[in-house]
């Protein structure tokens, strides 16, 4: 392909770069009449229901933070759920202190943003497969920092208090919409993150790091932002977590398996799709619903399906189905479209 | 022009190597556009042409190092097209790769070592190419990095040499270096084709492959534009035939390619 | 009199953990892949061991003997096929895939073998026994063997490296697959020998660890590959003999956290090597910065 460009002449008459406008209200509207629905569910369904909800609610936000850093800012962190331990003992604190947990809630994931200062400073110098068990330590190493402090529960953890006031269909009803709120603010912030400037420097550090850094794109800072969003994401996600268990147990909430579920998710959905987690945190549901009964099945089966996704459709469910149908549910490319262009295929898009 | 190094060979005969319409596409681009060409035992065959005429990609197809996505490419009869380039280098096409491409955390014997790996029965040892390069076997426990370019670019020659290959594939050799260590090392080429090789080379000093090589093919954007004997050829031709300037009419050998 | 027994125990405990880390430093250092189921991989190693034990009933020692081959040919194989081409796809995949399959181990062993540690050799006098330097130094025989082991394998590893024909092309392959590949060698099939190699290695550790401990399902993760990383670490990133060091660095840290507070023993591990990432992230050997 020949373009053809001098530059001393204005643009080729014709030719217009829109962000794709149509698609985003389609979108917009979309997605407000799911929220909607959703946040109706207390009232029309089972609080079984509502309960899985909510857990799928903690994995796509984690998926999505996940995805947020592997899948844009190509950091593999297999530490996250050191933000999801911080942000359920953020609660546990504030909650100890006489707070009301779903307060505490946003103070969490602000806690575990500034939290991600030091962490990031500790491993930004390694490099990606270091980088990785580097966090991992990390992540280890804070779980064992905070049981050494019985008032916090210690080794084994404890029961989360300000919550007994409350009847068990309320609080089943105001933690379902504190988990929809979640997914939605972490999810609108994702999106409008890659939408802006730092999508573009991201996509840049991602298809040339060395062109990026020489065109002036602040790569150090670009994954600093994203290590911050990720790790106050995770931290809502902690929270929501610890409200939902009613209690918070150092082993459950720095498991390891918070990352697995959360990468997973993300692998076998799309990984750098914004649509990707969700489909991924569907996929993840189902698989832990019906095989619940054989213990560690899900994690099995999540994790082959995996490695063969990663392998052999690099892009997940959702690059299968955006190769055939060039959907974008969130568009946050460009669009370039030539004169007398109908077909919206022909565009060079992110 | 001066004669090439070993009086130029009847082109006639099965040749060694033979490249039969070669097509390789960078993406959209066509590196190579349906080239030919035949190389036969005891010649130097140069390749010439500008930058990005598709020399590199030619040699690096014939080594193996791309797949073509036409054309196939033909060794002592037998076709190699589909062949990895490690079978290739231990049937006896050895590359000297663009740019020497030395193991640096080796040192310059054990860079020999691993060429000779693989190696053909021949009369090339590790100790013939000490003494062909007379410096090298003092330094031979020296890490690369700390030779001078020429010196990396003998180290590479050997490396390639141990394995007593049949066509030796020199893909750049000036590239870099010093006019008086570029001539110094062409000037080994006789002893080396008292061996019983074949050479093929890509150099962009157009002189200099006029000097050594016994025919020259010339490519621009990929096509063919001139093959022919150094002593059959004006320097005009040649110009022409290098920069594209005029439609030249090929002096002999194959037809050029279509027009993109 | 504790403190030094305890800076011994840290000593040998080093050799152990650089038994856990050659592995993972040779798959990096030659492939640049950091397998994430390394630990685990040294675990299922101890368990195909006990398994092979339960039902032939042969001395333990022995089970080495099968246990090790057969985990050098797992590496070959899965070097070949699962790894190359996450290797070919991109280093991030290599990442999603190591993990992926570190997960799968962890819970498959996890579903098949429950969550009861399980050791290796109990009743040995080998592993029982140890002897004393006075009244307040005990020494475990097993200890000392494996910090023997270790240091021959470490010279066994750079002799391999340095003056063999496929060390050499080892790391002629991890300079340069192109140009190994002009010199006649299919660099896939060298880096399935560096892999078995690693998981030889990876294998006599997990035998190690299950003869001085115990091993469970997490055990890899936990204990192993976090271990063996801080080791890496603090010793020096690329360096064989560095690893040696940083496993006794961290074995030392660790003992004397546990002398100071017996639950702190992995804490104090943990913060030396995160003392080492800020104040030399370069490792104790190497001389230049890691970038």
């Amino acid at each position: 392909m020949s373009l053809v460009t001098d530059t001393s002449t204005p643009p080729v008459a014709g030719f217009r770069v829109t962000r794709s406008r149509r698609s985003v209200a389609w979108t917009g509207v979309g997605a407000l009449a799911v929220v909607v629905v959703l946040a109706l569910f207390p009232y029309l369904v089972y609080s079984g229901t509502t309960t899985i909800l909510v857990q799928a609610f903690i994995v796509l936000t984690l998926a999505s933070m996940w995805n947020l850093l592997a899948g844009y800012a190509g950091l593999v962190s297999v530490g996250q759920q050191a933000f999801v331990g911080l942000g359920a003992y953020f609660v546990l604190i504030l909650a100890i202190h006489g707070a009301s947990p779903f307060a505490a809630l946003p103070v969490a994931a602000l806690g575990c943003g500034v939290a991600a200062l030091p962490m990031w400073w500790l491993v930004s110098r390694l490099r990606s497969g270091y980088f990785a068990i580097a966090t991992w330590v990390l992540a280890a190493t804070i779980m064992l920092i905070i049981e050494k402090f019985s008032s916090i529960g210690g080794g084994t953890g404890m029961p989360l208090p300000g919550l007994a006031g409350l009847s068990p269909a309320l609080l089943t009803a105001y933690t379902y919409w504190a988990g929809l709120a979640v997914t939605v603010v972490a999810m609108a912030a994702v999106y409008v993150l890659l939408r802006g400037r730092l999508g573009l420097v991201l996509t840049a550090i991602r298809d040339d790091e060395v062109a990026a850094r020489s065109s002036g794109a602040r790569v150090g800072l670009a994954r600093l932002l994203v290590f911050v969003v990720a790790g106050a994401g995770c931290g809502a996600a902690g929270a929501l977590l610890a409200i939902s268990q009613l209690q918070v147990q150092p082993s459950a909430v720095f498991s390891v398996q918070w990352t697995a579920e959360m990468a997973f998710a993300t692998i076998i959905g799309g990984l750098g799709t914004i649509e990707g987690p969700i489909i991924g945190t569907a996929v993840y549901i189902v698989l832990q619903q019906t095989l619940a009964s054989y213990n560690a099945w899900y994690l099995i089966v999540l994790g082959l399906v995996a490695i063969v996704v990663a392998l052999y459709a690099r892009r997940g469910i959702w690059g299968l189905v955006d190769t055939h149908l060039s959907v974008r549910l969130f568009p946050v490319g460009y669009w370039l479209r030539t004169p007398g262009d109908v077909d919206r295929r022909s565009v060079r898009d992110v | 022009m001066t004669t090439s190094v070993d009086g130029a060979p009847p082109e006639t005969g099965t040749p060694l190597l033979e490249v039969r319409d070669l097509v390789v596409h960078h993406g959209q681009l066509r590196a190579l556009d349906s080239i030919s060409l035949r190389v036969f035992a005891g010649e130097v065959y140069a390749i010439i042409g500008a930058n990005g005429a598709g020399k590199s990609t030619l040699l690096r197809t014939i080594a193996g190092l791309h797949q073509p996505d036409g054309g196939s490419v033909v060794f002592d009869g037998g076709d190699v097209t589909r062949l990895r380039p490690e079978r290739r280098a231990r049937q006896g096409i050895v590359m000297v790769p663009e740019g020497r491409r030395l193991f640096g955390s080796l040192s310059v014997e054990e860079n020999l070592q691993v060429g000779a790996t693989y190696a053909r029965p021949g009369p090339w040892t590790i100790e013939r190419v000490y003494e062909l390069f007379g410096w090298m076997r003092e330094r031979r426990n020296q890490r690369t990095a700390q030779l001078s370019g020429g010196e990396q670019q003998a180290v590479a020659i050997g490396r390639a040499l141990v394995a007593n290959p049949r066509v030796l594939l020199l893909d750049e050799l000036s590239l870099g270096l010093a006019p008086v260590v570029v001539q110094r090392i062409y000037g080994m080429l006789p002893e080396i084709l008292a061996t019983g090789m074949t050479v093929l080379l890509v150099e962009q000093d157009v002189s200099q492959a006029l000097r050594v090589a016994s025919r020259i093919h010339c490519l621009l954007e990929g096509r063919t534009t001139l093959e022919s004997r150094p002593d059959e050829v004006t320097a005009d031709k040649v110009e022409a035939a290098y920069f594209g300037l005029a439609t030249a009419a090929a002096a002999s050998g194959p037809s050029e390619g279509s027009e993109p | 009199m504790a403190w030094v027994n305890a800076i011994i125990q840290g000593v040998l405990t080093g050799g152990l953990y650089a038994l856990f880390a050659c592995g993972l430093s040779l798959m990096f250092g030659v492939m640049k892949v950091v397998n994430l189921a390394h630990g685990d991989l040294a675990v299922v190693a101890g368990y195909v061991a006990i398994g092979v034990i339960t039902v032939t009933h042969i001395p333990v020692l022995w089970s080495f003997l099968i246990v090790i081959p057969v985990m050098a040919v797992l590496g070959y194989v899965l070097q070949r096929t699962i790894l190359q081409s996450a290797l070919d796809r991109s280093v991030i995949t290599t990442l999603l895939v190591t993990f992926g399959l570190s997960v799968v181990i962890e819970n498959g062993l996890l579903q098949f073998f429950t969550a009861n540690s399980r050791g290796l050799g109990s009743g040995l006098a080998l592993v029982e026994d140890s002897f004393s330097i006075g009244p307040q130094i005990q020494i475990a025989y097993l200890l000392v063997v494996i910090f023997a082991v270790a240091v021959v394998v470490l010279l066994g590893l750079q002799y391999f490296l340095s003056g063999s024909k496929y060390g050499r092309l080892i790391r002629a392959s991890a300079d340069d697959t192109e140009a190994v590949q002009l010199a006649g060698a299919d660099y896939r099939h060298v880096f399935g020998i560096a892999a078995a190699v690693a998981f030889a290695t990876v294998a006599l550790a997990g035998l190690a660890y299950g003869m001085y401990s115990q091993l469970d399902p997490t055990t890899g993760t936990d204990t192993i590959l976090l271990f063996a990383f801080a080791a890496v670490v603090i010793g020096g990133l690329g360096s064989l003999w560095g690893t040696l060091l940083g496993g006794i660095v961290l074995g030392v840290a660790q003992q004397i956290g546990a002398q100071i507070n017996l639950s702190d023993e992995v804490l104090a591990g943990y913060l030396v090597f995160l003392a080492i990432l800020v104040l030399r992230p370069q490792g104790l050997t190497a001389r230049r910065t890691q970038s």
